[in-house]
C-alpha cells in the first residue's frame, strides 16, 4: 500500500486525540495484518468510497475504549449503553475524515460509522487488499488503526 | 436565542451543547439528521443552526439546500469532518454562513459561533 495513504491516518489520529481528548498518541511501526480477526475487542468501522475505496477500523481493547470514551464524554460510560458505541463511532469518523483530507487530489466520501463489540470478532474486508495495522500507544492503553484501502482504478481492474 | 443542533452523534451534540452553555445559550434543540431537523424547524424557528455533514437519512448538505429554499436568513454553521477546501466551498455555496472542521477545541467553536452571530446581526 502506498505510504501516502498511511501517513494521513497517523497525523489524523494524533490531531483528533490531542484536540478532543488532550491525549497524546505514540505511533509504533506499521505492519501488514495476518489473520481475519481484528486487533482488539471494540471496533469502530468506516467505509471509504470514491477515488479511494476500502475500510478503516479503529480497534481498542475494552478497557482502553472505556477510558477513551470517558475522556471524550466527560464521564464513565458502560459498554452496554448506546452512548459508548456513539462515542467510538464519532472518533473513527473524525480520524477517517481528517485522513481523507490528506489524500491530495482524490475525491473520497466516508460512510456513517458502525461499531462492533465483542472478543475475537471478525470484520469482513476485501480479501485481495492488504490490511495495514498502525499500532498506537496512549496513556489510556494500546489501540490500533487497521487500514484496508486501494485506489478505485486498481479495484476496478481486479 | 433558540439554537438547533443537527448531528447523528449524541456525544458530539453534548460537546456542542456544553460550549453553547458556556456562552450562555440554554434554549437548545436537537435533531439526529437532516430529515429530523426539517420536521422540527417549523415549530422551533431557530435563530442559529449547527449542522453536521455526514448523517444517515438526509445529510447536512441536503438539509442546508432544502432549508435555504424557504429560509435565507437564519445563520448556519457546518460542523463536520469534511475538511477539503472543495467541500467547504460546496457548503458555503449551498448557504452555510460559517464552517468548523472536527476535531475542534471549545474555543474555536465558541469563536465561530460569536463570529457568525455578530456578522448576521450586523447585516440585519
Amino acid at each position: 500500500m502506498d505510504p501516502n495513504y498511511i501517513r494521513p491516518f497517523i497525523a489524523s489520529i494524533q490531531n483528533v486525540f490531542s484536540t478532543m481528548l488532550q491525549l497524546q498518541v505514540a505511533i509504533k511501526e506499521p505492519h501488514l495484518k495476518g489473520g481475519s480477526g481484528t486487533s482488539y475487542d471494540v471496533s469502530g468501522i468506516i467505509g471509504l468510497s470514491g477515488d479511494v475505496v476500502g475500510s478503516v477500523v479503529l480497534s481498542f481493547p475494552q478497557e482502553t475504549a472505556r477510558r477513551v470514551v470517558a475522556l471524550f464524554c466527560g464521564q464513565d460510560v458502560s459498554a452496554s449503553q448506546s452512548d459508548f458505541a456513539d462515542a467510538v463511532g464519532e472518533l473513527v469518523n473524525m480520524v477517517s475524515g481528517g485522513a481523507k483530507a490528506g489524500f491530495t487530489g482524490r475525491r473520497v466520501s466516508i460512510s456513517c460509522p458502525s461499531v462492533v463489540l465483542g472478543a475475537q470478532h471478525v470484520v469482513a474486508r476485501q480479501t485481495d487488499v492488504p490490511t495495514v495495522i498502525i499500532p498506537c500507544e496512549t496513556d489510556c492503553g494500546l489501540m490500533a488503526i487497521e487500514v484496508t484501502i486501494q485506489e478505485q482504478a486498481a479495484a476496478k481492474a481486479a | 436565542m433558540k439554537i438547533l443542533l443537527i448531528d447523528d452523534s449524541k456525544t458530539m451534540r453534548n460537546i456542542q451543547k456544553a460550549v453553547l452553555g458556556q456562552l450562555g445559550y440554554t434554549e437548545i434543540h436537537e435533531a439526529c439528521d437532516g430529515q429530523d431537523a426539517l420536521s422540527k424547524v417549523g415549530a422551533i424557528r431557530p435563530d442559529l443552526i449547527l449542522v453536521d455533514w455526514n448523517m444517515p437519512n438526509m445529510d447536512g448538505l441536503s438539509f442546508v439546500k432544502a432549508y435555504r429554499q424557504t429560509n435565507k436568513t437564519t445563520p448556519m454553521i457546518m460542523v463536520t469532518t469534511e475538511a477539503e477546501k472543495s467541500r467547504v466551498i460546496e457548503a458555503i455555496k449551498a448557504g452555510v454562513n460559517n464552517y468548523v472542521v472536527k476535531p475542534f477545541t471549545p474555543d474555536l467553536l465558541s469563536q465561530r459561533i460569536k463570529e457568525t452571530l455578530g456578522r448576521t446581526t450586523a447585516a440585519a
